[in-house]
């Protein structure tokens, strides 16, 4: 006989509460096993392996893949591979940066509003969300196409020759990740922009502090739970993003989700795609360990 | 003399850390030479700034249609501990945040000292002050929560750490230095508050019901401390509560505000004495309301004729006696005697609350004795405990 508990109101045998718990948990964890687990230790396994005639996976272990990644061939050393993992990492950054940046002002904009107007606003925010990205990133095309006014401005302060467009490159590769990313940290921002005790500003200001001070003593600390959800959002899938560094960057502006893709694809040497992947999931788990632990000691 | 400790705690800080012996006071700047034995001089000078206290001259403030301030004029004097009373909604909050600079009145000055600091940002005033929940910054420990005005203030580390330590000594904070706000209880939490204020040295510390996130016997306690305190240090203190009790302990000097005017300022006990509008009377205290009409020596009502101390500048009004006013005697008294029967009696331990028919008198004694519901007494109402209500 099981011992007899009071659940949150319910009176239940543990048993029984322990039956119910593993059937509500099971499906969850066996998707989990089956679609990401399973699949990520053959990934592993596949970035061990060689590449055959015709492309296909050799099973014969060795690091090949890894030296490749790390630069080291039959012709000696080349940083390409590191250079592009590196111009992904730093363009993760500086696009997470900037949608931070722009989202402040954002989410207290959308916060401040009268609660009708904040969802008309909202709303705003979100039809993004309802179009297929590659649309949005073809839009680009069109924005940024030669003889527009964005084009021509840059052709008169001769930054780029007149009658070429604003892509490919990475300043188009900027301009599309924001778009896309924005939502992804202003929306969370603004659920903890919303909460914000403005009691804590008073205080702030009233204990002689200057504006920088009140913002990173009464703003920020209340604002990080939603900063830290978007800055994960924005970042993570930044770094390995392919469709619009494809689209915008061209051959111009690579980034490692192309690299990927390519050998995935064109080049046909899924094992080396395999040891590029794995690298960029240590670097992104790299990253995160340091955001959580910058954030822990702050 | 009473400003010297103030002024010279003032002055060696200023020393320790403006080493070129100018002192900005209040956007003043003062030169002295330490050498010469300018520095006394220096404290006169401030010191006759600071005697002035805090003054509102007529303050309006509007919030959409609705008036919240009309026409306020109050003093605040120098060292003493005022109070806002009132209910809520009275404005007293607003007036508090307009003195701390937090809100910007539509008409009227603030004036500290000298100075007119009415459009002075908050963060330059001279003036601190503890909020209602505390607005503890979670993110920070207790010593750095004290340390927050110092710090941005860009004292030398020592002197803050100096002054902390002080501040966590005299409210009993010690040992709590490394916790987190959310690790202490309300009344910790308070004293936290009021070190982070005081820790400034602040001209004017003001008190937002500070207390009213406490439990009653801790309030109780919490208020004879403050009184204390204010007593020891010598600050004005300006506390804005609902609480008449609080109101009466920690009090110098009590404003009475309704409906976004002050009713009646003066002495606690001046203002519990003599209150002026049936308003006061009855929300300070308890307090019997009787109408009468002017005639020869005193009033008649319908309990009778009353004589009084002296003659009110009414023909139809009132006068107000408080229940712990009226005694209780054992014959008919000769002046301002009223016979009662005991309608209801509500035991508050040290003392008896009765309700007297058909007078409709509340009579409040300490003598013991066994009353029963239907007791005649006999109550005088002296002439001198009779106060005369403005109408």
């Amino acid at each position: 006989m099981s011992k007899i508990i009071v659940w949150y109101g319910e009176i239940i045998s543990e048993k029984s509460l322990l039956k119910r718990g593993v059937a509500f948990i099971a499906p969850g964890i066996l998707w989990l096993m089956l679609f990401l687990i399973i699949p990520s230790v053959l990934l592993a396994i596949a970035s061990f392996a060689g590449r055959g005639e015709y492309g296909e996976l050799v099973w014969e272990f060795g690091f090949e893949n890894y030296k490749r990644l790390a630069g080291f061939s039959l012709f000696g050393w080349t940083g390409d591979y590191l250079i592009i993992l590196w111009r992904s990492l730093i363009t993760a950054f500086f696009i997470t940066l900037l949608s931070v940046i722009l989202s402040y002002p954002l989410a207290f904009f959308i916060a401040s509003r009268s609660p009708k107007k904040r969802y008309i606003w909202l709303t705003i925010l979100i039809i993004p969300f309802w179009t297929n990205m590659v649309i949005r990133t073809y839009a680009w095309f069109i924005i940024l196409a030669p003889d527009l006014p964005f084009a021509k401005l840059a052709a008169f302060l001769k930054l780029i020759p007149n009658g070429s467009p604003l892509y490919p490159g990475a300043f188009a590769v900027y301009l599309g990740m924001i778009s896309i990313f924005l939502p992804f940290v202003a929306l969370p921002l603004y659920s903890s922009v919303e909460k914000l005790n403005w009691e804590l500003v008073e205080a702030a200001r009233d204990l002689y502090a200057s504006k920088t001070r009140i913002f990173m003593q009464a703003i920020l600390p209340q604002t990080l739970p939603g900063l830290s959800i978007g800055i994960i959002l924005t970042f993570v899938p930044a770094i390995g993003t392919f469709v619009t560094p494809d689209m915008l960057g061209g051959a111009k502006y690579m980034l490692v989700g192309n690299l990927i893709a390519n050998q995935f694809g064109a080049s046909r040497d899924w094992a080396f795609g395999a040891a590029i992947s794995m690298g960029l999931s240590l670097l992104t788990l790299g990253s995160l360990y340091f955001y959580t632990v910058k954030a822990k000691k702050k | 003399m009473l400003y010297n400790k103030e002024i010279y705690s003032f002055a060696r800080q200023c020393e320790n850390f403006n080493r070129r012996n100018t002192v900005v006071f209040r956007g003043l700047k003062f030169s002295y030479n330490a050498a010469n034995g300018q520095i006394k001089k220096l404290y006169n000078k401030i010191g006759n700034i600071l005697k002035n206290g805090l003054t509102l001259e007529g303050i309006n403030k509007k919030f959409g249609e609705t008036e919240t301030l009309k026409h306020i004029w109050l003093k605040a004097k120098a060292g003493k501990f005022l109070t806002l009373l009132g209910p809520s909604g009275c404005g007293k909050t607003t007036l508090l945040r307009i003195i701390a600079g937090l809100e910007i009145p539509d008409i009227g000055k603030v004036i500290l000292g000298n100075q007119d600091i009415t459009m002075m940002p908050a963060e330059k005033r001279e003036i601190n002050i503890v909020f209602q929940n505390y607005a503890l910054f979670p993110h920070l420990n207790i010593f750095e929560n004290i340390a927050f005005g110092l710090k941005a203030r860009k004292f030398p580390k020592a002197i803050i750490k100096k002054r902390v330590e002080k501040k966590l000594e005299v409210l009993a904070l010690q040992g709590f230095e490394n916790r987190r706000p959310h690790q202490l209880s309300g009344g910790q939490k308070q004293r936290v508050a009021l070190a982070r204020a005081l820790v400034n040295e602040p001209e004017v510390l003001l008190l937002d019901e500070p207390m009213s996130a406490l439990d009653a016997r801790l309030r109780a306690k919490v208020q004879v401390e403050l009184r204390r305190l204010q007593q020891k240090l010598q600050k004005t203190f300006i506390l804005v509560t609902h609480d008449q009790d609080e109101a009466l302990v920690v009090s110098d000097h009590i404003a009475v505000m309704k409906e976004g005017r002050i009713i009646q300022t003066g002495a606690a006990s001046e203002v519990y004495d003599n209150p002026k509008t049936e308003f006061v009377a009855e929300f300070l205290g308890a307090a019997n309301l009787i109408k009468g009409e002017a005639s020869g020596e005193g009033i008649k009502t319908e309990i009778g004729f009353l004589k009084l101390k002296k003659m009110p500048a009414w023909i139809n009004g009132t006068v107000a006696i408080r229940p712990e006013w009226i005694k209780i005697r054992e014959t008919m008294p000769s002046i301002n005697g009223i016979k009662g029967k005991v309608a209801e009696i509500i035991y508050r331990g040290s003392e008896f609350d009765i309700r007297l028919q058909p007078c409709n008198l509340r009579v409040k004694t300490s003598a013991y004795r066994n009353f029963k519901q239907g007791d005649e007494i006999f109550i005088e109402l002296a002439p001198e405990e009779l106060a005369i209500l403005d109408e």
